[in-house]
């Protein structure tokens, strides 16, 4: 059972749909009693870093996620805002503390490029770095999802970035530490790449 | 690098599937889930669905008939969101907040806002401030005039007297995140796309422009990528008569070195 936690943030709604459309059993997570029953979680998100980390700890999330992802084990996939939220801290509108589940820092793509437009929007090739759970069985030339975002995650330990995309400069679009997953892209508005990457996370034990 | 985007618009008229030519004329083809169904099955870039009912009260500011142009939006969001996964875009008589918010949280990736960004520009403020500028996209009709491209509104109807550029700059400061251009005198005529005002708005602007009006086969698409740096190619009619077509389309670009999914 993949439990989608809902934060009040992002569209919870898109990647129900899909887990649906691929027969995953799946629930939404309002409260940090929900998680236990759940074998993984999705963290997906749109929005604003700060915003969302304050819904985190106005519903009191923050401890149960921890518990069950850092000493339990449950494998966690972030999506988009919810990939940045297990990084260290972010500098979106101020700097603000994220979930510390993953060594590094999100940082803003307008600091880095000026000649691109930003938001970093449509799609966009992802290139494996290691090797990648996530993007197992799907082609390389298939590998190319759709990304929305103006800040991008920059890991501390480069083991754990399992794809980079260009946009400007190389970002990590990836990562996959232990049970700890992240994509930067939206697998759920992705087409069939997107579903086999939430396809691929359902696997994990 | 982000690739150009090949994006089929369904026009829908009534809660049908729509032809459209001039802005005037509309051939009806057919229902809008069965369509949909087809797009998801060539898997697509994305798809925008423009909302083009003009029940004559409606322009007349009747609630009544507002509600029910927005209740169309809201089963087609619902029920194509369930199957479809890729960007959604949805415009055509969006006023409210309300509206907008139905429909992101229902599975809208994006707002296309066009006569209403002329009424109440605070929508598109409030829209981007909301949601993030990715979510708005500020749709504009428009027609060349003395050489000069100039917006229209309200279905092609209303001169605004407003130059296409400075429009977009003013829309840019408002907060949408997204162009989408629609020449109205090629609507429906298979004439090519309109190179010169496109090329004109993509070198003058930062956000990403998707032109559409006038594509009459998938050469017209290569053309129109190869002459300016337009970030998505949209058509209507031709998607919906040529069997084949989008994936055809997408072989012939990618074969011509146009960087496409």
């Amino acid at each position: 059972m993949i439990g989608i936690v809902n934060y009040r943030m992002g569209n919870l709604a898109s990647v129900q749909h899909a887990l649906n459309h691929l027969n995953i059993a799946n629930t939404i997570v309002h409260v940090s009693a929900e998680i236990e029953k759940c074998d993984q979680l999705i963290l997906p998100g749109v929005g604003a870093f700060g915003k969302a980390m304050e819904a985190l700890q106005e519903l009191q999330l923050i401890d149960g996620l921890s518990e069950h992802i850092l000493h339990k084990k449950k494998p966690v996939l972030g999506l988009c805002l919810g990939m940045q939220l297990l990084f260290d801290q972010s500098e979106e509108m101020g700097d603000h503390e994220g979930l510390k589940m993953t060594k590094g820092n999100v940082r803003s793509l307008k600091n880095e490029i000026s000649r691109l437009p930003v938001p970093h929007m449509g799609w966009n090739q992802v290139k494996e770095s290691g090797t990648s759970a996530l993007l197992k069985n799907i082609p390389e030339e298939e590998r190319v999802f759709y990304f929305v975002h103006s800040f991008y995650c920059d890991a501390s330990d480069r083991n754990v970035v399992s794809g980079t995309t260009e946009y400007g400069l190389s970002f990590d679009a990836m990562i996959e530490n232990e049970n700890i997953f992240g994509c930067q892209f939206h697998p759920e508005k992705s087409q069939q790449s997107g579903l086999a990457v939430l396809k691929n996370f359902a696997a994990i034990q | 690098m982000v690739k150009t985007r090949l994006i089929p618009v369904l026009f829908i008229k009534n809660g049908l599937i729509v032809r459209s030519e001039d802005f005037s004329y509309h051939q009806n083809i057919g229902n809008v889930v069965n369509q949909t169904q087809r797009y998801n099955s060539w898997n697509v870039d994305e798809l925008i669905y423009l909302d083009i009912s003009r029940d004559p009260v409606y322009d007349l500011g009747r609630d009544d008939h507002k509600v029910d142009a927005y209740s169309s939006h809201e089963e087609i969001i619902k029920t194509i969101s369930r199957e479809c996964f890729m960007p959604l875009t949805l415009g055509g008589g969006i006023r409210t907040m309300e509206n907008v918010d139905f429909l992101i949280r229902n599975g809208a990736d994006k707002i296309c806002i066009n006569s209403a960004a002329h009424e109440s520009p605070d929508l598109v403020r409030q829209t981007a401030l909301k949601y993030g500028s990715q979510a708005v996209v500020l749709s504009i009709d428009y027609k060349v005039l003395n050489n000069t491209p100039i917006v229209f509104t309200k279905f092609g109807i209303v001169n605004t007297g407003l130059n296409v550029l400075d429009w977009i700059e003013e829309g840019a400061q408002l907060g949408a995140g997204e162009i989408f251009l629609n020449a109205i005198d090629r609507d429906g005529k298979a004439s090519g796309y309109d190179l010169k005002t496109i090329g004109e708005v993509v070198e003058k602007t930062m956000l990403p422009v998707v032109a559409c009006g006038g594509a009459g086969n998938e050469y017209d698409f290569l053309e129109l990528a190869k002459e300016t740096k337009v970030s998505g190619i949209a058509a209507g009619n031709w998607f919906h008569f040529v069997e084949g077509s989008y994936l055809r389309a997408k072989k012939m670009l990618k074969k011509n070195g146009v960087d496409v999914r």
